[in-house]
């Protein structure tokens, strides 16, 4: 019998010849990633009564989540961030500015294949996007992780999922996803490490794998992977420690043999997919964008982990290029990270969008957590391109948000309205 | 950890997110614990604050803390006293957040044979949950995991594991 992905990595982590679902492992993690939630991982590590990180070369630290500080709490705690990386002598910190930490991590050489990833973030699965197994974890455990530089984890079960068919004009793969989680629900892959397969995969840039891996976690998925190909280590070149060789030697190492045991294997063609919105106030709430089409709206947000790349923005400027958005919307742009802003910035893409009327903000993670850069007042609609429409996620628990592509906000953002973006 | 524990019930649905559990907006500027538990199921149901009592018992349905990996999802039940919380099923970082803070968590369908203010007991020696209406049983724990909540949570599971005594 053959193994999948994570009972592969798990293994290998491990020091064990193999293992079972449900089977519980200690690894010593390749990379502790943490952002804003730092400076509490640190105060918590502090209380375990250790003066030093177990191991300064796995931490990956991103001040994304409210950067530049909103308010003296927050510059107190990013201020302590700091302090704690001066003293433990992490090399690998990206301050305010560099871009969300999912973004950032990768960039930075710090996901390649079979790289076993934890972070104190719920969408760290989209490291999967390289072939790493990336889990999300908590702040106590964080601390814990580096105090000893290990962790247990419980080997999952293996949900596949394969895609066939092209996608039609205007339709990516947040569209996928979207309509995966509508059909699958909120707790459709918990526990479960997630494998995304098929052709329609294969012929996706990194940036739609990245969307894939980043929603997996919008159906409960402990991890969420893609097995690596050219397209992944032309990507990866020149970012990681290794050269190409190895890196293409651990994906075929790490990839899920054709005989594994799935718990289950479920197929999809997307060839006549529509843009796919999930509706207020759940992920799982999705319906094809003709069903909501004229909604009013107030805002429209292009960025976050899950759509601030640049062939999101590229998107959206393909729609608004040369035209203006409708009076009474406010569109917000993020680019992911510094160097998706200044390939934006290179390509006229940002020049397009701003004088469509956007409003650019920093790469970082904005209005999508509420807390900055665009809540939302009683009774507003937001269109984002983000991962949650949660209530109150976006400032007051009576605004509403919506869910969609990057060409399905720019469409609405020039409408004010949703609009479905075939037909602009 | 107390092998018995009879409470209140606070019953709630399916795929009750984080989010409602605790505002994001405040996961980057409230750091007290007595101050998060004010803030507790703020956006699910304005009552619970005002009313909760040490020891009551959340019960619900299916996928409890789906979404965000704060911690302060837990941390703001159990500083508002609440004892243990029963549902069809977690999310998984949840899970993992609950039993590092010691906060006894059961999977079982409770949810279907109780209602809001009635008293359900959990016995984790037995494994049952028993509800005015039903019994029901649940798995024991992995050793791994019961090794964590007899400690007291991860801390000082980690604390001993390293044979350190606590700067706090």
């Amino acid at each position: 019998m053959g193994h999948t992905f994570a009972e592969k990595v798990l293994a290998r982590k491990a020091g064990l010849e193999s293992v079972v679902p449900g089977q519980i492992v200690t690894v010593r993690p390749d990379k502790l990633l943490t952002h804003d939630n730092t400076s509490d991982i640190a105060r918590k590590f502090r209380a375990i009564g250790v003066d030093k990180v177990a191991n300064p070369a796995t931490h990956v630290i991103v001040l994304d989540h409210v950067t530049p500080a909103a308010s003296e709490t927050h510059a107190a705690s990013h201020k302590a961030t700091r302090a704690f990386v001066a003293e433990q002598g992490i090399e690998a910190f990206y301050d305010i500015g560099e871009g969300i930490c999912h973004q950032v991590l990768p960039e930075k050489g710090h996901a390649w294949p079979g790289a076993v990833i934890v972070g104190s973030d719920s969408h760290t699965p989209t490291a999967g996007a390289f072939s790493a197994f990336a889990a999300g974890i908590g702040r106590t455990e964080a601390a814990a992780v580096t105090a000893t530089g290990s962790i247990w984890l419980r080997v999952p079960e293996t949900l596949r999922i394969v895609l066939h068919g092209t996608l039609p004009p205007r339709v990516s793969a947040k569209d996928v996803i979207l309509h995966i989680i509508g059909d699958l629900r909120a707790d459709g892959a918990d526990y479960c490490s997630v494998e995304f397969a098929g052709e329609t995969v294969r012929a996706m840039s990194i940036a739609g794998r990245m969307v894939l891996c980043n929603m997996a976690a919008e159906m409960g998925a402990k991890n969420a992977v893609v097995e690596a190909d050219e397209t992944t280590l032309d990507w990866l070149a020149g970012r990681t420690l290794w050269d190409t060789e190895t890196l293409r030697r651990w994906a075929a190492e790490f990839r899920s043999d054709p005989d594994a045991a799935y718990a289950r294997v479920i197929e999809y063609d997307v060839s006549d997919l529509a843009p796919q919105v999930a509706k207020p106030h759940t992920v799982d709430n999705v319906v094809p964008v003709t069903e909501v089409v004229g909604t009013k709206i107030d805002q429209v947000l292009i960025g976050t982990c899950t759509n601030g790349r640049l062939e999101d923005l590229e998107a959206a400027a393909d729609i608004l290029r040369g035209k203006h958005i409708a009076s009474g919307v406010r569109l917000l742009v993020l680019p992911a990270s510094r160097e998706i802003l200044l390939a934006a910035i290179e390509r006229g893409i940002i020049a397009d969008l701003v004088a469509a009327g956007a409003t650019l903000l920093n790469p970082g993670c904005g209005p999508c957590l509420g807390a900055h850069e665009g809540c939302m007042a009683p009774g507003e609609v937001t269109v984002s391109t983000a991962n949650r429409n949660f209530k109150g996620r976006m400032g007051s628990k009576e605004a509403f948000t919506y869910l969609a592509s990057p060409a399905t906000v720019a469409a609405s953002a020039l409408a004010g309205v949703i609009a479905d973006p075939r037909e602009v | 950890m107390q092998t018995r524990i009879t409470g209140r019930v606070w019953k709630y649905g399916d795929d009750v997110n984080t989010d409602v559990i605790f505002p994001g907006k405040y996961t980057y500027s409230l750091t007290d614990p007595a101050e998060m538990a004010k803030h507790a199921l703020e956006d699910l149901d304005p009552t619970f604050v005002k009313n909760v009592r040490p020891g009551d018992i959340i019960v619900a349905g299916k996928n409890w803390g789906c979404g965000s990996s704060r911690e302060q999802a837990v941390v703001c039940l159990k500083e508002a006293g609440v004892g243990a919380i029963v549902a069809r099923s977690f999310a998984r970082i949840y899970f993992r957040n609950a039993i590092n803070y010691a906060l006894p968590i059961v999977t079982c369908d409770a949810v279907d044979s109780v209602e809001s203010g009635e008293e359900i007991t959990i016995d984790f020696t037995a494994g049952t949950v028993i509800t005015p209406r039903a019994t029901y049983t649940f798995p024991p724990f992995p050793p791994e995991v019961m090794a964590i909540l007899e400690a007291g949570g991860l801390i000082p599971y980690t604390q001993q594991a390293l044979g350190v005594k606590s700067n706090q």
